[in-house]
C-alpha cells in the first residue's frame, strides 16, 4: 500500500515535469505576438475579406435594385399602373414567386449555405432510416445470392462533395501513374525527350472538353458490353489526361536537368543504372515532379467542374449544372456556395501537397 | 643492382630530363590532346603533355586560371573525354570513370537529401558490395571520424556549412580506396582558416593512407605545403607542362615546420616566377 502511494507520488511528480516542460516549450514556440505582426498577419487579412463582403452586398443590391425597376416597369408597360403597384409590393414584401433574379447577396448565399447543410442532414437521416429498415431483408437477399437493395434517393450538397473528391483523386493518381514514369523516362534519353517533345506541345493546350469527347468515344465502345456506370470512368479518366501534363513536362525537365556534380558522383562511383535512377536523379528532380503534381491536382479539379457538368456524372459540377437549369429563387445563391466550396476545397488540396512536398524533398524552400 | 633499375626504365617523351621505373608509375600521361571544337575551328586546351605521377606521390598542379589544369583532372576522372594520347593506371588505358580514381570536387557535391553517413556509404557500397551492412557502416564512420565529424553521421548534408560539407567529401573519397585521388580545387570556395584546417585533416589522413594524389590548386602555399612535386602548368591554349619542382621537405610535415624551413622561399619564388612569366 504504501508502496504504491509513493509510486503515484512520484509518478505525480514525473508528470509535472513532463507538463512544465511543456509548458516551457510551449513558452519557447510561441514568441510574444507584436501588434504589427498581429496586424500584418489577422488584421488585415480580416479586413480585406470585410471589405469584399461590404462590397459584394453593395453590387448585389444594385444588380438588385435595377432588376427590380426594370420589373416593375415592365409590368407598367404591359400590364398598367395597377400591375406595376402590385408588383412593387410584391418585390417589397418579399414574395419568392416575384423576387428578381439576379447576383444573390452575401446573406442568401449564407441562407443558401444552411439549407444545404440542413438538406444534407436530412437526407443522411433517410439514408440512415432506409439503412435500418433494409438491414434484414438485405441480409435475406444476400443469402439468396441477390444483388443487396441500396438507397436510391437523390444525392445531398455534401455527398456530391466526397463524388468530385473521388473523381479528382482517380483522375490525379491516373496522371501520377502516367505522367512520372513517362516523365522520367524521356527526362532520361534526350533522343526520346525530343522525339516526344512534339506530342506534348500538341496535346497540351488541348481543351478539357475535347478530351472529354475522346475518351468518351472509346469507353462508349470498350463499356459496351457491361452495365456499369460509364459516367464516372470517363469523368476520371478526361480529368487524368488534361491534368498529367504539367507533371509529365515537369518530371521530364527535372530528370534532365539534375545537377552536373551529382551525375559526375555517381559516374565516379559507377553506380548502376537502377542506383542512379533511385539514389540520384529521383530525389534530386522530387522538388519539380512535385510542383508538376501540385499544378496537375489543381487543375485537375479545375477542369473535373467542366468534365461533370458535360459528362452527367455526378459530383459538385452536375449539382451546379442542375442548379443553373433549376432555376428556382434560390438557385443563384446555391451556384455561389458551390463555387465558395469549390475554391476553398482546391485551396485545401493545394495546401496538403504542398504539405507532402516539404516533407519529402530535401528542397524546404518550397512554398506557395 | 643498378643495371636492373637501368632495364625497368621506359624511354619517356618527358618535359623535363626525368625518367621513372615503369614499376613505380601510378599514373602515366601521354601525348595528352584535348580539343574543343568551336564554329571557328579546334581550340586546343592541351597537347603534348606528358606527365608520370609515381605510387604514392602527391604531386599538386598549379597554373593560370583557364590554362586547362582542370580539363586535365577531368579526363584522369574519365569524365571528360581524350581527344588524343592515353592515361594509364598502373599501364592499364582508363576506359570512363571508375571508383579506381576518387575525385574530390571544387564543390562538395553531395546530395543533399542524404545524411552525412550515407553520401559515404553510397561509395562504399559499390566498392565493397560484399562487405555486411554494419561492416560498410564502419568504414563510412571510420573516414568520417578521421575528417573530424563524430557528431554530424545523421546530419542532412545540406544542413552541414561549407567547410563541413568538404570534409565529408574528403571522406567519400578516400572510403572508397582509390588508387588514385583527383582533388579540384577542393578547398577553393572555403575562407583561409577553414582552408588551412583542411589541408591539415587531408595530409593527416594521406600520411595514413598514402594514396598517391593530383591536386589542383592556385594557393602557391598550399601547393608547397602538400606536395611531395609541384608541376607548373603553361599557360593555354595548347598548355602543357611548363616545369616541376621537386619539395623535398621530409613527412610528416607541420605548418610550422614548412613555413621556417630555409628552402621554403626559394620553393615559393621558383613558383612565383614561374606564374609571373
Amino acid at each position: 500500500m504504501k508502496q504504491s502511494i509513493t509510486a503515484t507520488k512520484v509518478n505525480d511528480i514525473k508528470w509535472a515535469g513532463v507538463v512544465k516542460s511543456l509548458l516551457s516549450k510551449l513558452k519557447v514556440k510561441t514568441p510574444k505576438l507584436e501588434f504589427k505582426t498581429v496586424f500584418k498577419k489577422f488584421i488585415i487579412p480580416i479586413i480585406s475579406i470585410l471589405l469584399f463582403i461590404g462590397l459584394w452586398h453593395m453590387g448585389a443590391k444594385a444588380l438588385y435594385n435595377i432588376e427590380a425597376d426594370y420589373k416593375i416597369q415592365k409590368a407598367l408597360t404591359d400590364q398598367g399602373q395597377e400591375a406595376a403597384d402590385a408588383m412593387e409590393a410584391c418585390i417589397l414584401s418579399g414574395d419568392i414567386s416575384c423576387q428578381p433574379n439576379t447576383l444573390p447577396s452575401p446573406d442568401q448565399v449564407w441562407d443558401s449555405f444552411n439549407t444545404l447543410i440542413a438538406d444534407h442532414k436530412k437526407i443522411s437521416a433517410d439514408k440512415l432510416e432506409f439503412k435500418e429498415k433494409t438491414v434484414a431483408i438485405n441480409e435475406k437477399r444476400k443469402a439468396e445470392g441477390k444483388d443487396p437493395i441500396t438507397y436510391t434517393g437523390r444525392p445531398s450538397f455534401v455527398d456530391q462533395i466526397f463524388t468530385s473528391l473521388e473523381t479528382v483523386f482517380a483522375g490525379f493518381l491516373l496522371a501520377l501513374i502516367i505522367a512520372v514514369p513517362i516523365g522520367i523516362i524521356i527526362g532520361l534519353s534526350e533522343t526520346l525527350r525530343n522525339s516526344f517533345n512534339w506530342l506534348i506541345q500538341v496535346f497540351k493546350p488541348v481543351s478539357p472538353v475535347v478530351w472529354l469527347l475522346l475518351v468518351f468515344m472509346i469507353v462508349k465502345t470498350m463499356t459496351k458490353d457491361s452495365n456499369q456506370d460509364s459516367a464516372f470512368i470517363i469523368s476520371f479518366i478526361s480529368v487524368g489526361l488534361c491534368s498529367m501534363w504539367a507533371t509529365l513536362v515537369n518530371t521530364a525537365m527535372g530528370v534532365s536537368s539534375v545537377d552536373k556534380d551529382y551525375i559526375n558522383v555517381a559516374k565516379v562511383l559507377k553506380l548502376g543504372p537502377f542506383q542512379k535512377v533511385f539514389k540520384v536523379i529521383l530525389p534530386s528532380s522530387l522538388p519539380l515532379i512535385f510542383t508538376g503534381l501540385r499544378i496537375t491536382l489543381s487543375v485537375a479539379w479545375m477542369v473535373l467542374i467542366a468534365i461533370e457538368l458535360l459528362a452527367q456524372s455526378p459530383g459538385l459540377g452536375s449539382f451546379v449544372w442542375e442548379e443553373f437549369q433549376n432555376g428556382a429563387n434560390d438557385s443563384n445563391s446555391k451556384i455561389i456556395v458551390a463555387m465558395f466550396i469549390i475554391g476553398i476545397i482546391g485551396f485545401l488540396l493545394d495546401r496538403i501537397m504542398l504539405v507532402i512536398q516539404n516533407m519529402v524533398s530535401f528542397n524546404k524552400n518550397a512554398t506557395a | 643492382m643498378e643495371m636492373q633499375i637501368e632495364n625497368k626504365t621506359i624511354n619517356i617523351p618527358h618535359e623535363n630530363g626525368i625518367s621513372y621505373p615503369s614499376d613505380r608509375i601510378m599514373l602515366d600521361l601521354r601525348d595528352l590532346k584535348k580539343v574543343y571544337p568551336t564554329p571557328k575551328g579546334d581550340y586546343v586546351v592541351l597537347e603534348h603533355l606528358n606527365l608520370q605521377i609515381l605510387k604514392e606521390e602527391f604531386v599538386t598542379i598549379i597554373g593560370h586560371s583557364g590554362c586547362g589544369k582542370t580539363t586535365m583532372l577531368s579526363m584522369i576522372a574519365g569524365l571528360n573525354p581524350i581527344s588524343d594520347g592515353n592515361i594509364a593506371v598502373l599501364g592499364n588505358p582508363i576506359k570512363g570513370p571508375g571508383p579506381d580514381r576518387g575525385v574530390i570536387f571544387q564543390a562538395p557535391s553531395l546530395m543533399p537529401w542524404m545524411t552525412a553517413l550515407q553520401n559515404v556509404l553510397l561509395g562504399v557500397n559499390r566498392v565493397f558490395p560484399h562487405a555486411s551492412k554494419s561492416q560498410q557502416k564502419e568504414i563510412a564512420k571510420y573516414y568520417l571520424h578521421k575528417v573530424g565529424l563524430d557528431g554530424a553521421f545523421n546530419k542532412k548534408a545540406n544542413e552541414l556549412s561549407q567547410g563541413m560539407q568538404q570534409r565529408v567529401g574528403i571522406a567519400r573519397a578516400f572510403a572508397i580506396k582509390p588508387k588514385v585521388l583527383l582533388l579540384d580545387e577542393p578547398f577553393g570556395m572555403l575562407d583561409s582558416l577553414t582552408r588551412g584546417e583542411l589541408q591539415d585533416i587531408l595530409i593527416e589522413i594521406w600520411n595514413k593512407e598514402k594514396i598517391t594524389a593530383v591536386m589542383i590548386t592556385h594557393d602557391v602555399d598550399e601547393a608547397i605545403f602538400l606536395a611531395d612535386r609541384v608541376v607548373m602548368m603553361t599557360s593555354g591554349p595548347r598548355a602543357k607542362i611548363g616545369d616541376v619542382l621537386n619539395i623535398d621537405f621530409e613527412r610528416p610535415r607541420t605548418r610550422k615546420a614548412v613555413l621556417e624551413h630555409e628552402d621554403y622561399y626559394k620553393y615559393r619564388k621558383h613558383l612565383i616566377d614561374f606564374l609571373e612569366h
